[in-house]
């Protein structure tokens, strides 16, 4: 899962302290779709750029388990139990993966992890919000996996290499994702009153946070245009968030689901659908993390990482002695 | 209907089941994310275990109820699992004791059964034993990792020996549909197997530079229903939703 | 707060094929930096068979020298065989 919400991307003003001869080499080959590689030469503002987006993405993954893992142990069948856990153990899988990616520019996981614990690093706001029902399992399936499927699936051609061989496989395990939360609705679909009452409370709650995953409106997001250029971000947050609606609108038709906005109309002119505006200051309060369960979700991370410390030390001493007794 | 081989049924089902909804509590909580992927392997493998068992169970009774139903519908005093699998996850040694207890006996117990007259109960003890292999090497690696690292863990480990070690009784005990079914050579005895449990075990845990307890402990009463407290806390949570929607398709 | 050092891993997809980078984990030793591998990149029956190697004892090359170390094999294009115009009646050689 994954948003450019936040992807604020650091100013250029060091690029001036950059040898422009490398950098003009450095944004010709990007501009010419190269992959950027690890040990290869990059601007500084492109190397702290790419780990905060990196590393924001890897903490939303792994906090993002926590609200899925509220319903783990209450998944009604033993199947939705297995489907559910297999679900959150992808995203465990995808945040090791882009932690690994962002580890290549010099940075940590440690240190990407302690600035998470002390709230220097963002993560997915979307996250914060509380999980009710169980038809939110389905909703953060169908709608927060798809809006992530369409930020990432163009990630896949970002410029820095283990960046985009990270994607690549996380769009390949993704796939599965938004279509089990969309069978699980379907299933409730087909259910008693109650079941599709909680399926249309799930997506009352669920609907704006999903649209606020694409971030800030383009006239707001004034690094986007430098990101693009990087292949960091290959398309804007309002495009990517008209694809969303268009693409969403019949889905929840054919649940028998009315999406809870009221301007919400297809615009033939156009040829998508016009919606209503978002509600940003609930958007920025998130942001600050302000949102209903953050203290939760970042509390359960630090103790998750502090009661784990005696055992990465243990088996830290296990190796070492393992190696002294080699080595005499 | 075959009364004793649906309990039987139901003991190695509700094994795999609870000791797996145990293990989904560690989601998203484990100490580092490699260890939090190993964890839910392990938890999936069991959920799938107790889906085949229970399943077979429900067949074998004919009342028309499958895993679902067995899982969902019961009460506690009708689970038929270990006393070990129900107990909490504790820190990460009790969890690695549990598993370490409960894997190696289970790899013994389901080698044999894979070699069972009976086909069906064959076939899944044949898949089974696999995973359950696994799950007796990763628990052995770290209880050997956690008892020779640092001064904190070998002392959490033998804490976690001495907490779960009284409910290795229950976890050998041949009640009367067991003891059944083994008469039919359908299943071995599972007391035929804590020689070689007790065996495996010292070795590895000898290898940390740790024991097993010598204390013997009386416990018993899974198998036939009595609990310790923590079952009917964790069926609560695991159950409310269909006992709430009883009439409900997930 | 302390974390294991990284390891690479490298993955057989299937018999016949050589094993390639699949990504990293972190591990406190060679044993556990395996069963991670295991846990992370074959949940999928992605391979048959594993390596890891720890990422500090990889040597690379240096980008920089991209030149010195990889563009003298350029011009040597007699290592090719459509180097060599044959007769059409033995081209398929």
């Amino acid at each position: 899962m994954y948003t450019t919400e936040l992807g604020k991307v650091s100013p250029l003003q060091d690029g001036a302290q950059e040898d422009p001869e490398r950098l003009a080499a450095f944004e010709a080959r990007v501009a010419a779709d190269e992959f950027v590689e690890p040990k290869d030469w990059m601007p500084q503002a492109y190397r702290r750029t790419l780990v905060r987006q990196i590393s924001q993405h890897a903490h939303s993954e792994i906090v993002g388990m926590l609200p899925e893992g509220n319903w783990l142990t209450r998944a009604p069948s033993l199947q939705r139990k297995a489907i559910l856990l297999a679900k959150i153990q992808d995203e465990g899988g995808h945040g090791l993966y882009l932690y690994c990616a962002a580890e290549t520019l010099g940075t940590s996981r440690e240190e990407m992890i302690d600035a998470l614990h002390s709230g220097r690093a963002k993560y997915s706001t979307i996250f914060n919000y509380p999980t009710l029902n169980w038809a939110d399992i389905g909703a953060i399936g169908w709608l927060v996996d798809g809006a992530a499927i369409m930020n990432q699936v163009p990630l896949q051609r970002t410029s820095y290499g283990p960046y985009a061989r990270a994607m690549v496989r996380i769009c390949k395990e993704e796939s599965f994702h938004q279509r089990q939360g969309y069978d699980l609705l379907l299933a409730l679909a087909k259910g008693t009153a109650a079941q599709k009452a909680m399926s249309q409370d799930a997506l009352n709650r669920w609907w704006w946070p999903a649209l606020m995953m694409f971030g800030p409106p383009d006239e707001n997001s004034p690094n986007s245009a430098q990101s693009i250029r990087w292949r960091i971000k290959r398309e804007t947050n309002d495009q990517l968030r008209q694809k969303f609606v268009d693409a969403t609108v019949p889905q929840a038709e054919l649940l028998g689901l009315t999406i809870p906005d009221p301007d919400l109309n297809w615009n033939e002119q156009r040829g998508h659908y016009d919606f209503g505006a978002i509600e940003w200051d609930e958007f920025y309060a998130v942001v600050r993390g302000e949102g209903p369960t953050a203290k939760e979700r970042i509390t359960a991370r630090r103790d998750a990482w502090a009661n784990g410390a005696w055992v990465r030390e243990a088996a830290a001493a296990f190796e070492a002695k393992r190696a002294a007794r080699v080595a005499a | 209907m075959d009364h004793s081989l649906f309990r039987a049924l139901t003991q190695l089902g509700d094994d795999s089941l609870i000791l797996g909804q145990r293990l989904c509590e560690w989601c998203g909580h484990a100490p580092t994310i490699e260890v939090d992927l190993g964890l839910s392997n392990l938890a999936l493998d069991l959920i799938g275990q107790a889906t085949l068992l229970l399943d077979y169970a429900g067949e074998v009774e004919g009342g028309g109820r499958d895993a679902d139903a067995l899982a969902f519908h019961r009460n506690a005093e009708q689970f038929a699992n270990c006393l070990l699998a129900e107990q909490p996850n504790g820190d990460f040694a009790r969890t690695v004791v549990r598993h370490l207890f409960f894997a190696t006996y289970a790899s013994a117990l389901y080698e044999a059964l894979a070699a069972s007259p009976d086909a069906r109960l064959a076939e899944i003890a044949a898949k089974a034993v696999k995973e359950l292999r696994y799950h007796a090497d990763f628990a052995a690696d770290w209880a050997e990792r956690l008892g020779d690292g640092t001064e904190e863990s070998r002392a959490r480990m033998a804490e976690a020996l001495d907490w779960h070690w009284r409910f290795v009784n229950d976890l050998f005990h041949d009640d009367r549909d067991w003891a059944a079914c083994a008469a039919r050579g359908l299943v071995p005895l599972r007391q035929s197997l804590r020689y070689g449990f007790e065996r495996d075990v010292s070795a590895i845990l000898e290898r940390a530079g740790l024991a097993l307890p010598r204390k013997v402990w009386p416990i018993v009463g899974g198998r036939s229903g009595q609990h310790s407290e923590h079952l009917s806390v964790l069926l609560a949570t695991m159950q409310v939703l269909p006992r709430a929607h009883p009439e409900a398709v997930w | 707060m302390y974390d294991w050092p990284l390891w690479e891993v490298f993955i057989r997809a299937r018999g016949g094929l050589d094993h390639r980078h699949a990504g990293s984990v972190h591990a406190p030793d060679a044993h556990m930096a395996l069963r991670h591998a295991r846990d992370t990149y074959t949940r999928r029956l992605e391979g048959v068979s594993i390596w890891v190697v720890r990422s500090s004892d990889i040597v690379a090359s240096d980008p920089a020298q991209d030149g010195a170390m990889f563009e003298p094999a350029a011009s040597k294009i007699y290592r090719h065989p459509t180097f060599y115009v044959l007769p059409e009646a033995v081209d398929h050689m």
